[in-house]
């Protein structure tokens, strides 16, 4: 109805920067309350993400692991699934990575490892997801509720397989042994340099790419082919998907697997992009951050690389601000993921209404 | 033997007693159609603030008010969030954890400057255990001695306090008005508008319930639990009452057995560490704290019982327009 007569732009931008505006707002609040200028702070952070080559870098590596789960996010969410489990799906992705290389290193080249290593990622993390995909989708648990407990249930389970299977023997890390070279994922700035490109020494390995490579076949999935269509029709409304004749216990199950793959591909740059081992808790809440990502992405592939590449200036300049003023602690940047989940997705509706209203007044007049 | 199962009973009560507390603060919230996962975030938030209150005013009783103070501010964010404007209970339970996992550590660090903790607690500053009468003296007698002076007696006060709330939330939701109108407006809003009463303001008011029940979880784990607050102490704390309120049905007499039934495990694969079974070898701790999580899917998929739940619960009550 009078949905129409909204310019697109002030769905796209206005309300999305608005709602982060706000967010950025109370984390400055945050940040005047322990005494420090916030201003300074921001300058700080920008200048730890984007003011040289090696911030450039891991803000970039830190936004490859968010890509991933953003995605992972809203791929479930376009088909009205929420999925909290990405964390999960992230670990359990992360232990599929981890097998095949372990089991591989020694005897295959990299070319035979690499792909393998990225199935392992794919699926293993949708395996983790399929279980509470097919309670949901068969027998009606709420897969809120359910992948908030296989988080926990990936937890436990990886810290029995590393301690008690996988810990390389005589030493008291709970770490697998580091892969051999040729299971190691190539860091961007070795790939660039013999071509003239320096970018400087950082983690930012080619996961990223396939980030990105990610998103367009996200993207292509989504908006581009009937399954995708049928998916976003279950989002809009499931009893309409169930009237056309649409198998949504079907779509369901799928979105989750792709969801779980997606998160679990953030094995890929963790584990054999950057640490070279299996290790605990490596996904350190990227699961629950592409939650945030998603949501100030809109749920749209291009939104979660920009939110992403946000979110990543956060993690890096957080660093950068923690180590420039010590009163500040990185866990800041928790906090403004928090509002940021607060105000773009709880509290979406506060400002949307009355922002919606003015513009269709102004339409009517 | 028997005092061994007495002793693991006795850390039972001691590790359900912040479980309890939260479940049925997330019972009155469900049962009044918000669901709640930042049980968790209300957990952590309350056990700082109970710990930097009693740390600064040395007393554990102001501790306890700051306690509940964090929860209940936290509490009414979702409130404003999810019956003010309509917003997704589960985006606004997301949003709180996260933004306390945060706050916690930078406040801690701002105001303690020990790398995200308090300082140690003592004296006054903690619940200490309370001796029943007579406690020392019966220790001799052959079993009820045992049960008397270890079980029943020894624990701090909060912990007498959670086994109360249960037959108070017991007699509150089916005995009195407001738990009717509270179990209503969870189960169908649209009647209990329709009798004239302000869905928001019994949803509000469940809300401030959940908080000082959540409150006084965290309190317990920083100032009677333990000596001080530390970094993510509420360790999933909020997630595995949330398990046992489902697993407990929503109904706060099955929530307690739920909550028992989890603390117990717990206790369990304390004492099974490294335990070696003849035939089966040595069960992985991971395996039994695993336990309560798997049991609570088992029930969701209706493998083990049914877990319905109430019928509004999430959605947002939008009031009839003209």
């Amino acid at each position: 109805m009078s949905q129409a007569k909204v310019p697109a732009w002030v769905n796209i931008a206005l309300i999305p920067i608005l709602n982060i505006l706000l967010a950025f707002l109370v984390s400055g609040l945050v940040i005047l309350a322990i005494g420090e200028n916030p201003l300074e702070a921001a300058g700080y952070l920008i200048y730890g993400a984007f003011g040289y080559d090696e911030g450039i870098g891991y803000t970039l590596y830190y936004a490859t692991n968010l890509i991933f789960t953003g995605l992972a996010v809203s791929v479930a969410f376009k088909g009205g699934l929420f999925n909290i489990g990405g964390e999960g799906q992230a670990y359990i992705g992360g232990l599929g990575v981890g097998l095949v290389c372990l089991s591989l290193d020694k005897t295959m080249p990299f070319y035979v490892i690499a792909p393998l290593a990225i199935i392992g990622a794919g699926v293993f993390g949708a395996a983790w997801a399929y279980i509470p995909a097919y309670l949901q989708a068969r027998r009606g648990s709420h897969i809120v509720i359910t992948t908030i407990m296989f988080n926990f249930i990936a937890s436990s389970l990886m810290v029995y397989l590393i301690v008690n299977w996988l810990k390389e023997d005589g030493r008291m890390a709970p770490n697998s042994r580091t892969f051999d070279e040729n299971a190691w994922l190539p860091y961007l700035h070795e790939l660039l340099s013999p071509l003239g490109i320096e970018i400087g020494d950082s983690p930012l390995n080619v996961a990223f790419v396939i980030a990105l490579i990610c998103c367009v076949l996200i993207w292509a999935l989504l908006w581009h082919t009937r399954w995708g269509y049928q998916l976003r029709t279950l989002g809009t409304n499931p009893t309409a998907a169930r009237y056309a004749g649409i198998d949504t216990a079907k779509v369901t199950i799928w979105a989750m697997l792709i969801s779980g793959g997606l998160a679990g591909f953030v094995g890929i740059n963790e584990i054999m992009g950057v640490n070279h081992s299996l290790l605990l808790n490596f996904t350190a809440g990227y699961g629950f951050a592409g939650i945030a990502v998603s949501l100030m992405g809109r749920n749209h592939p291009v939104g979660i690389i920009l939110a992403a590449i946000l979110f990543g200036a956060l993690y890096q300049g957080g660093a950068e601000l923690a180590f420039e003023i010590p009163t500040i602690t990185p866990e800041i940047v928790v906090v403004i993921q928090g509002l940021v989940i607060l105000f773009s997705g709880a509290l979406e509706h506060m400002f949307k209404d009355r922002i919606e209203g003015f513009f269709i007044r102004r339409a009517v007049a | 033997m028997f005092e061994t199962l007495i002793l693991m009973l006795d850390a039972t009560m001691r590790v359900s007693t912040p479980l309890i507390f939260a479940a049925l603060a997330g019972l009155y919230s469900e049962r009044a159609g918000i669901v709640d996962i930042g049980l968790e975030g209300k957990i952590l938030g309350s056990a700082f603030a109970a710990a930097a209150g009693a740390a600064v005013f040395g007393s554990a009783w102001v501790g306890l008010f700051f306690g509940i103070m964090a929860s209940v501010s936290l509490a009414m964010i979702h409130g404003f969030a999810c019956i003010t404007h309509r917003g997704d209970h589960i985006v606004s339970g997301v949003a709180i954890n996260t933004i306390v996992a945060g706050l916690t550590v930078t406040l801690s660090m701002y105001w303690f400057g020990m790398g995200g903790q308090t300082p140690t607690l003592s004296g006054d500053e903690r619940f200490l255990s309370i001796t029943f009468p007579f406690a020392d003296a019966l220790k001799d007698v052959p079993v009820i001695g045992l049960i008397y002076s270890e079980l029943l007696s020894g624990h701090n006060i909060l912990v007498y306090l959670a086994f109360a709330m249960v037959p108070m939330t017991y007699w509150v939701i089916y005995k009195t008005r407001f738990g009717l109108r509270l179990r209503a407006v969870g189960e169908n809003p649209h009647a209990v508008d329709t009798a004239g009463i302000s869905v928001a303001f019994i949803r509000y008011r469940a809300l401030i319930i959940c908080g000082i029940l959540c409150g006084i979880a965290g309190a317990y784990l920083s100032t009677a639990h333990n000596a001080g607050f530390l970094k993510d102490m509420s360790a999933g704390k909020g997630y595995m009452a949330l398990a046992a309120l489902i697993f407990g049905k929503w109904r706060p007499v099955p929530v307690l057995l739920a909550c028992l039934l989890f603390g117990f495990l717990d206790a369990v694969a304390i004492r099974m560490q490294g335990v070696v079974i003849p035939g089966i070898g040595e069960v992985p701790v991971q395996a039994i704290e695993v336990l309560p999580y798997v049991l609570t899917v088992l029930l969701l998929a209706g493998f083990i019982g049914k877990a319905i739940g109430p019928k509004a619960i999430g959605r947002p009550y939008v009031k009839e327009r003209a």
